[in-house]
């Protein structure tokens, strides 16, 4: 079965070319799905009409069966869908416990939303060191953990990333990946991956799926994409 | 050279005009020629460099003011014309210094700030009359022109001053008009654009911010000295918030950005009021009383709200047609491309 | 000295109120990143709603509650019936809005009730109390002083103290982040819009009886100088607000007392220019601001 899916979607802005063109894609329940492609195949824009940030000219998005089409960002969030936005989206007027807090506000009520806080904490240690600072005063990967961390923290069933890696130091980025990879195999959590980092991607997700232009040209295990140079010279470039 | 000759029609045919209006109308029709002058410094203030200023009334009392002092200083001893002249140099000064104090903190603000402060100097303006040597709240006697001889069989007083008044404006709103189209017309807009492109491409922000205000206040200025010939007083009482928020609504229901718009929404400002508190005076004495002078502020507000939500072109993109999708920057500031940003933002 | 003590403590009484007119200033700009140049407009057709409430039931505590529920409706109307319609890219539609809202205001206020000055009775005395011989606050005046530090107390705390403040300061903060964890950003405006009304109510409210009498320009002069409040202690800031309209209310209390009283508007003028000039995002602006 599939909880999440994109079917025929169509995403562009004004009135130029799509940048996305009539794309279907079936994410099956607790797979972590690794979207890759060159600068500009169109991931970040993929993920942000998942999201209802970008409005969709045609076309469905699915999740258990429901679309999502005509909701707002802040339903689809609500029915289980969280997003990781590119460039650490960390509130930098708030701390560390506030954004927290905020993450798990829709989701948990009284008792249960400090547990949950508690439990991101114990996820990533770093945080917990830090609950009063001020966003604005973490590092990179600080700032990285906690946006991975706020997200994890409402309990979603499908987890968007958009470049997670970016900017990030080698060491750090492997660590991310780790708790992403463990939190999905605990939870039975469905990832969907955008990367320009394509072995870290692939690395931790069971499939790749390769977008360029607007159009997904692989769709393939994780091991077989990896091992596949053609592929990799023509869309990934190396 | 096609500019000069197409203003100086314009002037023609509006001096032509006045053969075809009562002294009443003629007189309208000067304040309203004033009017004009300050609205077209605003409507290319706000719609090019997006900077709203509040304050332009400010503007007109100061050059009212710089015209009735220099004007009066040499009213015995010279000849007509010369004191004219000489007047109307006092008040491109005073509002000249003024907007040009102005112009420099508006370089350093964004639009809320700016707007506010223009807005306190409005409010400020009677307590500056009574304690600057503005003579009060009585205000400041301007010098009177009467027909010249040769003209006296002619014409009667109001249209001569309306003569003046067309003649001084069209000298005020041309320069302005040949700013717009020309390069300082596109530095403005580059800087309305975005700032910081602007300055990689060797636009100094700041520079174009103050010019642009010095550029807008000097016909406000002469707008307000016009105002001057045609009552022979400045007085602060007439260029309180209501008038200055009134220079706003001519420039926005004209279209921001738009000199033709700005003659447009002048005649309304000067005309409407008018009529609306004509037609109030044959409802019974009491709800009359009540709608006279508010009924048109009330049309006003309504008419710029409506402008502004259905609109942004102002009531000129409704003469020459659609809005242009080639968008010039007017065009762009409230609506169409925002929609897309506003979808991602809220 | 005894006048100097007298002066600064009307002073503090005025400046209590400046303050929570700024505040409601900086709630909406915080909010919906607008300087609402309508509030003061809003405010006073709330008053004017207080005024007909207590003319026909008597009480003036039916009136001031009657006031603010107006002015907490106008906000959350306006918000949804006009500024929502505006794009937000640049900040000049919804000025340009709010001014048509500011003429539509006051003259439909002045076709209502005519231009005439309606004296409006506080509800506890003028006089001042004597204590040692100096005249100081009066009972009103303690009053309007209890009052605007009750409010903004809670207001404090609502905005740092509830998981609702949380999302307010969030939703104001980062939008997008805000819409993709859930919170109802477009609500979260509504209710911004709603308390900062009612806020400048409250305000004009307990100002009014101490001027000359309601008339629909009776905050005009308020506006301007918690504009200016707020303009010094940084629109981003609460406690800025609160700060400098203490501080602006005192000065013009002085000013009004040892110079006179048309000078004040000149001294608060000055101020806001130099303030503006010198440090443009305010005196108690953060060092890392958010562009509007």
């Amino acid at each position: 079965m599939s909880t999440f899916a994109f079917h025929e979607l169509t995403v562009g802005y004004g009135d130029g070319a799509p940048v996305i063109a009539g794309l279907s894609l079936e994410i099956p329940d607790g797979a972590v799905v690794a979207l890759l492609g060159a600068n500009g195949a169109g991931k970040t824009t993929l993920l942000r009409a998942a999201c209802g940030l970008v409005p969709a000219r045609g076309g469905r998005v699915l999740l258990d069966g429901e679309d999502l089409s005509g909701l707002s960002t802040e339903d689809r969030v609500r029915r289980g869908l969280a997003l990781v936005p590119e460039g650490r989206s960390v509130v930098a007027e708030l701390t560390v416990e506030e954004n927290l807090r905020l993450g798990a506000l829709w989701r948990h009520r009284g008792p249960a939303r400090t547990r949950a806080v508690e439990a991101a904490y114990e996820l990533f240690e770093p945080l917990a060191r830090r609950r009063g600072a001020a966003g604005h005063t973490l590092s990179g990967g600080e700032r990285q953990m906690l946006a991975l961390a706020r997200a994890l923290v409402a309990d979603p069933t499908v987890l968007l990333l958009d470049e997670p890696s970016l900017g990030l130091a080698p060491l750090v980025v492997s660590q991310l990946l780790g708790v992403l990879r463990d939190t999905a195999e605990r939870t039975g959590l469905t990832v969907l991956l955008a990367e320009q980092n394509v072995t870290g991607a692939l690395s931790v997700a069971d499939r790749g799926v390769v977008l360029s232009l607007g159009e997904a040209v692989a769709d393939r295990p994780a091991a077989s994409l990896a091992a596949d140079p053609a592929l990799r010279h023509a869309y990934l470039g190396f | 050279m096609r500019l000069t000759l197409r203003a100086a029609l314009i002037t023609l045919a509006a001096i032509a005009a006045t053969f075809g209006l009562d002294p009443f109308r003629n007189y309208q029709l000067a304040t309203a020629a004033g009017v004009f002058a300050a609205v077209a410094g605003l409507t290319v203030l706000v719609g090019l460099t997006g900077q709203l200023s509040l304050g332009h009334a400010v503007l007109m009392a100061a050059g009212g003011y710089g015209y009735a002092a220099a004007a009066t200083a040499v009213e015995e001893t010279a000849p007509w014309p010369l004191v004219l002249l000489t007047g109307l140099g006092g008040a491109a000064a005073a509002s000249g210094v003024l907007g040009l104090l102005l112009g420099l903190a508006a370089a350093r603000l964004r639009g809320p700030y700016l707007a506010g402060l223009t807005l306190a100097l409005v409010i400020a303006l009677p307590s500056a009359a009574n304690v600057l040597p503005l003579g009060g709240e009585q205000g400041r006697p301007a010098p009177f022109f009467p027909v010249p001889e040769a003209l006296s069989a002619l014409i009667a007083v109001e249209q001569w001053h309306a003569w003046l008044a067309i003649a001084v404006s069209a000298a005020a709103v041309t320069p302005l008009v040949a700013l717009r189209s020309g390069r300082a017309g596109l530095r403005m807009r580059a800087v309305l654009g975005d700032e910081t492109a602007a300055r990689l491409s060797g636009v100094d922000p700041a520079l174009v911010k103050t010019g642009a205000f010095l550029a807008s206040a000097i016909p406000a200025g002469l707008g307000g000295a016009v105002l001057a010939i045609a009552t022979q007083q400045v007085a602060p009482g007439g260029y309180g918030l209501a008038f200055s928020l009134l220079l706003v609504v001519a420039a926005v229901i004209g279209g921001l950005g738009s000199i033709g718009g700005a003659a447009i929404g002048s005649v309304l400002v000067v005309a409407l009021p008018w009529l609306v508190d004509t037609a109030a005076e044959a409802v019974p004495a009491d709800l009359g009383q009540r709608l006279t002078g508010n009924l048109a502020v009330l049309l006003f507000g309504a008419v710029v709200i409506a402008v502004t939500l259905a609109r942004p072109g102002g009531i000129a993109s409704l003469l020459t047609g659609r809005t242009r999708t080639g968008k010039p920057i007017k065009d762009r500031i409230p609506s169409e491309d925002a929609a897309l940003s506003t979808n991602t933002e809220r | 000295m005894d006048r100097f003590v007298f002066l600064l403590s009307t002073g503090l009484a005025r400046g209590a109120v400046l303050a929570l007119f700024a505040l409601s200033l900086v709630i909406v700009w915080r909010a919906a990143r607008v300087v609402n140049f309508a509030q003061a407009a809003m405010a006073v057709v709330a008053v004017y709603a207080a005024f007909a409430l207590t003319a026909a039931s008597g009480s003036y505590w039916l009136g001031l509650a009657g006031g603010l529920a107006i002015g907490a409706l106008l906000g959350a109307a306006v918000e949804r019936g006009l500024m929502r319609r505006l794009p937000h890219l640049t900040p000049l539609p919804g000025m340009i809005v709010a001014i048509g809202l500011v003429m539509v205001l006051q003259s439909g206020l002045a076709i209502a009730f005519g231009p005439e000055h309606r004296p409006m009775r506080p509800p506890f005395s003028e006089r001042p109390f004597v204590i040692g011989g100096v005249p100081v606050l009066s009972p009103y005046e303690l009053f309007v002083l209890v009052t605007a530090a009750a409010v903004m107390g809670a207001l404090a705390l609502l905005f740092t103290r509830t998981s609702l403040g949380l999302r307010l300061r969030a939703a104001a903060f980062a939008p997008e982040t805000s819409r993709l964890l859930g919170v109802r950003v477009p609500r979260m405006v509504t209710l911004g819009w709603t308390l900062s009304v009612a806020t400048a109510a409250l305000a004009a409210l307990l100002l009014v009886p101490t001027e000359l009498g309601l008339n629909p320009h009776a905050a005009d002069l308020l506006f301007v100088n918690a504009f200016a409040v707020a303009v010094v202690g940084g629109l981003d800031s609460p406690l800025g607000a609160l700060a400098a309209g203490i501080g602006v209310g005192v000065l013009s209390g002085l000013v009004t007392g040892y110079v006179s009283a048309s000078a004040a508007p000149l001294a608060v003028l000055a101020l806001l220019m130099v303030v503006l000039l010198l440090r443009p995002g305010g005196l108690f602006a953060p060092k890392e601001a958010r562009r509007a």
